[in-house]
């Protein structure tokens, strides 16, 4: 691999890297406020008949 | 306004990782790397960043948002969503098309889950019996060709650990009892354990890839800088025929010893020539942008209806801004730091640039890696460890090709998750029986992949990016996209969403039509539509009847529901 080529791909990698790892930090770092707002938490969906 | 939908995720994580697993599939890992080595990385690949920004995100943006808005007044479907969003009778039987494509897709993809399936059970075995591993292209190929029946039609589907039939039972089934299970218990649960799984053997394998350095010594000009060379640097040196057909490409880490090594290559062929692409020619091919967009397009998973119909069941405090990013950029890890650093390097190490050059989806994944795990140390490990991660990356995204037609389904017939699942299921055994059975050169899977899979999607892409900047509104749909969102859009995502993605997507498939539909440039029209009109194929036929046949049964469905018949809620 020539040096661009190792340019270009750590660029690459490294932007959708981070940007990976900063999206999930933000979803699991979101306020405890907001997660108050969740729609839908219970463990038994309504979609399921029951048997 | 109604009650909204009692079915609903979970968590917010789960929803997320939901729609990264339906976007990541096989094309994240086999696909993508294949097309930007084609085109060269540094040129590809700002293309595809171009593409992402306003292709990828705005569409996915738009659909979180009019799938949001709809579920909150009691639509989940894709039908639903449309007739809530646009006061029009017709509009519904357009929304449809949002529950035929995931649907017909689910058949013949059903099917490549399959594969993936049997090929990680064959590479288990191959792992106590050494014997199972491929010794050749040729083995490789003859392999392939009798799992997949390629040479005749039903020849897949015998009972046999070899064969297609008892894996595409056992996927079939799988699917159906996850769904069945519902949206937080079937489709969150399995994406919330499959996606980090997915990952963490991702690197595994990726440790083991780029740890092979050269793998035989008396092939020096096989390893993995030269895999990584192809694959990322920014120029093309390729060795050219007098009729201007690629013979050969040449890469290498020095630039000048590429350039004496092409001459080489050149002056041995008469009237051979080298040819040097930059960056700024590439950029120049309009072939280059219609790869990167398609690329990005398809492998998002935008405009097919799924991520419509999985934020339908999203609350109305939920945060689409980051939840779309997050998605998004999961499936862009997925592809560029794994799928690109995997699998080019890994077959170029083994087999050199030309057993890798010119291989599509399905040679590069099921002929010439096979291969290369067959001769890799602890291959079998890896090889099974490898194609489970791409079973793992099919059935998140198959699950999600089933939820639109439950929800058009349960929405359009009022009934449970038993009833639509039972009906689905006899729908799509039918219709994924049709694709197993015509297995001969893969015709049926291939022409639905093009008029469903590709053409189709197309289609209802650019419908629901103008049905949200233009009938929706864009003042609302911003107003919708931000509700409870922590992130704001630059206010340049706004003309993006109006004008540059709608126009670019029309370009791209006004491209995409001249090239591969009329046959633009090139000696005649795409295969796929002299199978129809030239040849009168009958598997090709029958596929366009089995997708009419779909159609016409769904759009019955809607007319004869009262659900559509009201003005929507406000």
């Amino acid at each position: 691999m020539q040096p661009a080529g190792l340019f270009v791909m750590i660029a690459s990698v490294g932007t959708v890297t981070v940007l990976f790892v900063w999206c999930v930090w933000q979803v699991l770092t979101q306020p405890a406020a907001e997660a108050e707002h969740l729609h839908g938490t219970e463990f038994e969906t309504p979609d399921v008949e029951r048997r | 306004m109604e009650t909204p939908s009692k079915d609903s995720w979970g968590s917010r994580l789960g929803v997320i990782m939901a729609v990264a697993g339906s976007a990541v599939g096989l094309g994240n890992f086999i696909r993508f790397p294949g097309q930007a080595a084609q085109f060269g990385g540094g040129a590809f690949m700002i293309a595809y960043a171009i593409s992402f920004l306003i292709i990828g995100l705005p569409i996915g943006w738009a659909e979180w948002a009019m799938g949001r808005y709809a579920g909150q007044r009691g639509y989940n479907s894709a039908a639903g969503v449309f007739h809530c969003l646009v006061p029009w009778r017709g509009s519904k039987y357009i929304g449809v098309l949002g529950a035929i494509i995931p649907l017909v897709i689910f058949m013949y993809y059903v099917v490549i889950e399959a594969w993936t399936l049997g090929y990680t059970v064959r590479f288990a075995r191959a792992f106590f019996d050494p014997t199972l591993r491929f010794a050749t292209v040729a083995e490789s190929q003859a392999y392939f060709a009798g799992f997949v029946g390629k040479d005749g039609d039903g020849t897949a589907l015998r009972l046999d650990l070899d064969a297609l039939l008892p894996w595409l039972v056992v996927v079939c089934g799988l699917n159906l009892v996850l769904i069945y299970r519902g949206i937080s218990k079937g489709i969150q649960k399995v994406c919330e354990i499959g996606m980090p799984v997915l990952v963490v053997l991702s690197l595994l394998v990726l440790a083991r890839v780029l740890t092979l350095g050269t793998p035989d010594p008396a092939k020096p000009d096989q390893n993995v800088s030269i895999g990584l060379g192809y694959m990322w640097n920014p120029g093309k040196t390729l060795v050219v025929a007098a009729d201007g057909t690629t013979l050969a490409e040449v890469v290498d880490a020095d630039p000048a010893a590429q350039q004496a090594k092409a001459e080489l290559l050149a002056a041995a062929t008469a009237g051979a020539r080298v040819e040097r692409k930059t960056v700024l020619s590439q950029l120049a091919d309009p072939d280059l942008w219609l790869a990167a967009a398609g690329q990005i397009f398809f492998s998002l998973s935008v405009g097919f209806g799924v991520i419509l119909v999985y934020a339908s069941y999203l609350g109305p405090r939920d945060d689409l801004v980051l939840s779309g990013l997050t998605a998004s950029a999961t499936n862009e890890f997925c592809e560029v730091a794994l799928g690109g650093l995997i699998t080019l390097p890994a077959a170029v190490a083994f087999l050199g640039l030309a057993g890798v050059a010119g291989q599509g989806t399905f040679g590069l994944g099921f002929n010439v890696l096979p291969l290369v795990f067959s001769e890799m140390p602890a291959g079998s490990l890896f090889g099974a460890m490898f194609f489970f991660v791409l079973f793992i990356a099919a059935i998140t995204s198959s699950l999600s090709m089933l939820q639109p037609g439950i929800a058009l389904l349960e929405e359009a017939l009022g009934i449970g998750r038993k009833g639509s699942v039972g009906l689905l299921g006899t729908l799509t055994a039918l219709g994924t029986g049709f694709v197993a059975w015509f297995s001969r050169d893969l015709k049926a899977l291939d022409t639905l992949d093009f008029w469903v899979g590709t053409f189709l999607i197309f289609v209802l892409a650019m419908i629901q990016i103008i049905l949200f900047a233009w009938f929706f509104g864009i003042d609302q749909g911003w107003e919708e996209l931000h509700r409870g969102a922590a992130l704001r859009l630059p206010r340049f995502f706004r003309p993006i969403l109006r004008y540059v993605c709608p126009a670019f997507l029309m370009a791209i498939f006004g491209l995409w039509v001249m090239e591969n539909v009329i046959g633009w440039g090139r000696a005649k029209p795409s295969s796929y539509v002299t199978d129809l009109f030239e040849k009168g194929n009958p598997v090709a036929w029958l596929s366009i009847g089995l997708v009419a046949v779909v159609a016409f049964g769904l759009a019955t469905t809607i007319a004869s529901s009262k659900k559509y018949r009201d003005e929507p809620p406000a």
